[in-house]
């Protein structure tokens, strides 16, 4: 029998075992090297991505102030409908929570958790609050004595308030994003007309990403071709004219356009100095939605030229030639072997466009005005001025899963094997 | 029909407006003919090829169909069917789809359509094969679809640009001869591009070498190989010893040639100018014998064998020869001589009329 020995100085037997045992410890040291080489990436889009927007994502339902602050009033007002009147125990209990919860500091954030529900009832909680450290008159009930404190109690909507909010997980955030509420005995409700705001701006988001995309395939498919089809040297030229906005922060490219459209800027100017326009008849062309999609479109064009070119370079002018050779006219052939052909370039590049677009945030910010605003900035707002995180975490959420949904709508008719940025 | 299929009438090719890449040719080209165009690359073969389909513009001259001007019909009213170097077999098409497009593009009925494509896919014993993408084929098995493709809607002419270039020895010497069985029982006229003078050699009726943009002969192909008619063609196609030197004498279709070295050989005349002029001298190396009988051939010489190659079916000897250390000696080797060894000296002999005597 032959023995080997190892680097170990162990002596083991060279059969079978011995030789599953040597390419299991090979196998083991390669794979300890490829896991090596992903690690740091791992951690790094572990800690800075999938864990803050996991924790963002809580977020969106996490609701635990309410249970915590007044427990045994959501007992009570468990037995509760609103369509009879409140018990005076609710009141008593509520009273004595309020006051236990503005030692605790629990007051202020259930009071803001509450305004977002019942919106302007924020002082009327911190007021009665205030109000039980005097402790409840002689001869009054406490129902009374709310009432007088804020006559806001008077009606059920503060209570129904409350206690929809019996529970840790709320679904009240998502329902805001959609433009829902839920009314006194906790059915879903549209809000009234004047409160809807997320539902157009999703559309809207939707309707300009689409917009941006299909002008960006409009103005880059051309570009790309021409680059395909030209000698290197020029190709390259037009390539480095493509590439250059990337070269450029996206501030200074975004601040020229306000340059370049603004009222008194170097087109209307122009358009005023040849006579086309008279000086008050200047046209707005920024701090709109105008102004975003122009923008936006020249940003993200080269995302799209990008995967184009690289398709098409791919494809041998032999293809347009046989077909041509079978008694297909030019633009026939073209049609039928050069576009489907390219159309996985230009599934890359809408993809890529589209996803950027849906939650592009600083352009619109700088250039959209009021009417130019995306989704985006709707979540920037309650993420920074109203601090409502519940509902940003919301809105983003139903964003991310929008684009999910798009990108597996996508796979499921196109294939994302078919996908090609190059090669 | 009377009259050629094709008639190339003084075209001229110019890519830069300086240079013509083919200078004035003129080739009649008959209804059936396999027609090789064979030449190095960059000799031209390949542009009049392009030009016959309609993807290059002549410069000048006319290009005829069936005696019809085709200088100005785009390629797709030329009715001229093609196989593409690497096949352009359209990727996002399967193989029964590509076949069916240029009946689709000529509007052929549903059913017409698939008859034609069965057929086609028969013929080529692909009928299994109909619904894969060219990708999943085999190298012959695409080559095959791109032959059927340019064949199926029965154009008169079928142009081929390398067809075979991409496939491996084996199985290009198969598909010659699938190419050659296809034109046989078609009777279509093919105009064939290759740089590869055996592949030339086995399937045309006759071959064109084109060098430096010019047809340098147009022979069948046993013609061109036997008798050559000048250096490019004789080294071109087959191997080949040159040698150089004047002619002495010339009378009656032989002439008398002194090398560099002095020796005198005996050779057929077939384009030299006279007594006096240069010329080189083109010997196939298996013609020469060794060790030939006296008397058998005037021109005999010793030489000494520097290299032996076995080439299996063949020996190949290097010999110093009439001042020549590169003189190529081919030996079957069901003829192989004792002392034929490295280093030996031995008598190598030849026929005049195996010698031939060209211009320069």
């Amino acid at each position: 029998m032959t023995t080997i020995s190892t680097s170990a100085g162990m002596t083991i037997d060279d059969d079978g075992r011995a030789l599953k045992a040597k390419f299991a410890r090979a196998e083991r040291a390669r794979q300890i090297k490829a896991a090596g080489l992903v690690a740091p990436l791992l951690a790094f889009v572990l800690i800075t991505f999938v864990v803050p927007i996991g924790l963002m994502m809580y977020r969106s339902v996490d609701d635990p102030v309410a249970v915590r602050a007044i427990p045994r009033t959501l007992e009570l007002l468990n037995h509760w409908s609103p369509d009879s009147a409140p018990p005076e125990a609710v009141f008593k209990v509520l009273g004595e929570e309020l006051l236990s919860a503005r030692e605790s500091g629990d007051l202020g954030k259930l009071a803001t958790r509450l305004n977002y529900d019942v919106p302007g009832t924020r002082s009327t909680l911190m007021r009665t609050a205030r109000a039980m450290r005097r402790g409840p008159a002689e001869g009054r009930s406490h129902r009374d004595l709310f009432e007088t404190i804020d006559p806001k109690w008077r009606g059920g909507e503060i209570l129904a308030g409350l206690k929809s909010l019996n529970s840790p997980y709320t679904r009240s955030y998502y329902l805001a994003a959609a433009d829902l509420t839920t009314n006194l005995y906790g059915d879903i409700v549209a809000k009234p007309p004047h409160q809807r705001i997320y539902v157009s701006l999703f559309v809207k988001t939707l309707w300009v990403s689409l917009l941006v995309t299909a002008l960006c395939i409009l103005l880059a498919y051309p570009v790309a071709y021409q680059m395909a089809t030209l000698p290197a040297a020029t190709a390259n030229l037009l390539m480095i004219l493509v590439l250059l906005p990337f070269w450029t922060s996206l501030l200074v490219r975004t601040t020229a356009w306000i340059v370049l459209l603004q009222s008194n800027g170097v087109l209307n100017d122009l358009l005023v100095a040849t006579g086309i326009l008279g000086d008050e008849g200047r046209i707005q062309m920024i701090y709109n939605m105008f102004g975003t999609v122009v923008a936006m479109t020249h940003i993200l064009l080269p995302f799209m030229v990008l995967p184009l070119y690289s398709v098409m370079k791919t494809i041998p002018p032999n293809y347009l030639r046989a077909a041509e050779s079978m008694g297909a006219p030019p633009a026939r052939a073209w049609l039928d072997i050069y576009l489907p052909l390219t159309l996985p370039g230009a599934g890359a590049g809408s993809i890529l466009v589209f996803i950027l677009c849906i939650g592009y945030y600083i352009t619109p910010e700088l250039v959209g005005g009021r009417t130019g605003q995306l989704i985006s900035s709707a979540i920037a707002y309650h993420m920074q001025s109203s601090l409502n995180w519940g509902l940003a975490a919301a809105l983003g959420t139903l964003l991310l899963v929008g684009v999910l949904a798009l990108y597996w709508l996508y796979n499921r008719i196109a294939g994302v094997d078919s996908l090609r940025m190059g090669g | 029909m009377t009259g050629p299929a094709v008639r190339f009438e003084r075209v001229q090719k110019s890519y830069d407006g300086e240079t013509l890449v083919v200078k004035d040719l003129n080739l009649s080209i008959p209804h059936g003919e396999f027609l090789t165009l064979l030449g190095p690359s960059g000799s031209g073969k390949s542009t009049c090829l392009m030009m016959l389909a309609g993807f290059e513009s002549a410069t000048g001259g006319k290009i005829y169909l069936n005696e019809e001007s085709i200088n100005r019909v785009p390629p797709h009213k030329r009715n001229i069917g093609m196989v593409f170097q690497n096949y352009a077999l359209f990727p996002h098409k399967t193989v029964a789809e590509n076949l069916a497009y240029p009946l689709k593009v000529r509007k052929l009925g549903k059913t017409d359509i698939e008859a034609k494509v069965a057929r086609a896919l028969d013929r080529v014993q692909l009928k299994r094969f109909g619904n894969r993408r060219p990708a999943m084929l085999s190298g012959g098995q695409q080559q095959r679809v791109a032959v059927a493709r340019a064949l199926i809607f029965d154009p008169e002419i079928v142009l081929m640009d390398e067809p075979l270039g991409a496939l491996d020895k084996q199985l290009r010497e198969q598909m010659q001869y699938e190419i050659k069985d296809i034109h046989e029982n078609l009777g279509v006229t093919v105009v064939y591009v290759t740089h590869d003078q055996t592949e030339a050699l086995t399937m045309s009726n006759r071959i064109a070498v084109f060098n430096d943009g010019v047809i340098q002969q147009l022979a069948p192909p046993l013609d061109l190989y036997e008798k050559p008619e000048n250096a490019f063609v004789a080294g071109f196609i087959g191997e080949n010893n040159q040698l150089r030197g004047l002619v002495k004498s010339a009378r009656g279709g032989e002439c008398v040639v002194q090398l560099h070295d002095g020796s005198l050989v005996t050779a057929r005349c077939v384009n030299v100018a006279g007594a006096g002029s240069a010329t080189t001298l083109s010997l196939r190396p298996e013609r020469v014998e060794i060790n030939p009988p006296d008397g058998k051939h005037p021109n005999r010489f010793e030489g000494r064998v520097e290299q032996l190659l076995y080439l299996g079916d063949h020996m190949r000897i290097r010999v110093s020869l009439c001042g020549h250390d590169d003189f190529i000696v081919k030996v079957p080797n069901a003829s192989m001589h004792p002392g034929l060894n490295a280093g030996n000296s031995m008598t190598f002999g030849w026929a005049p009329e195996n010698c031939r005597a060209l211009e320069g």
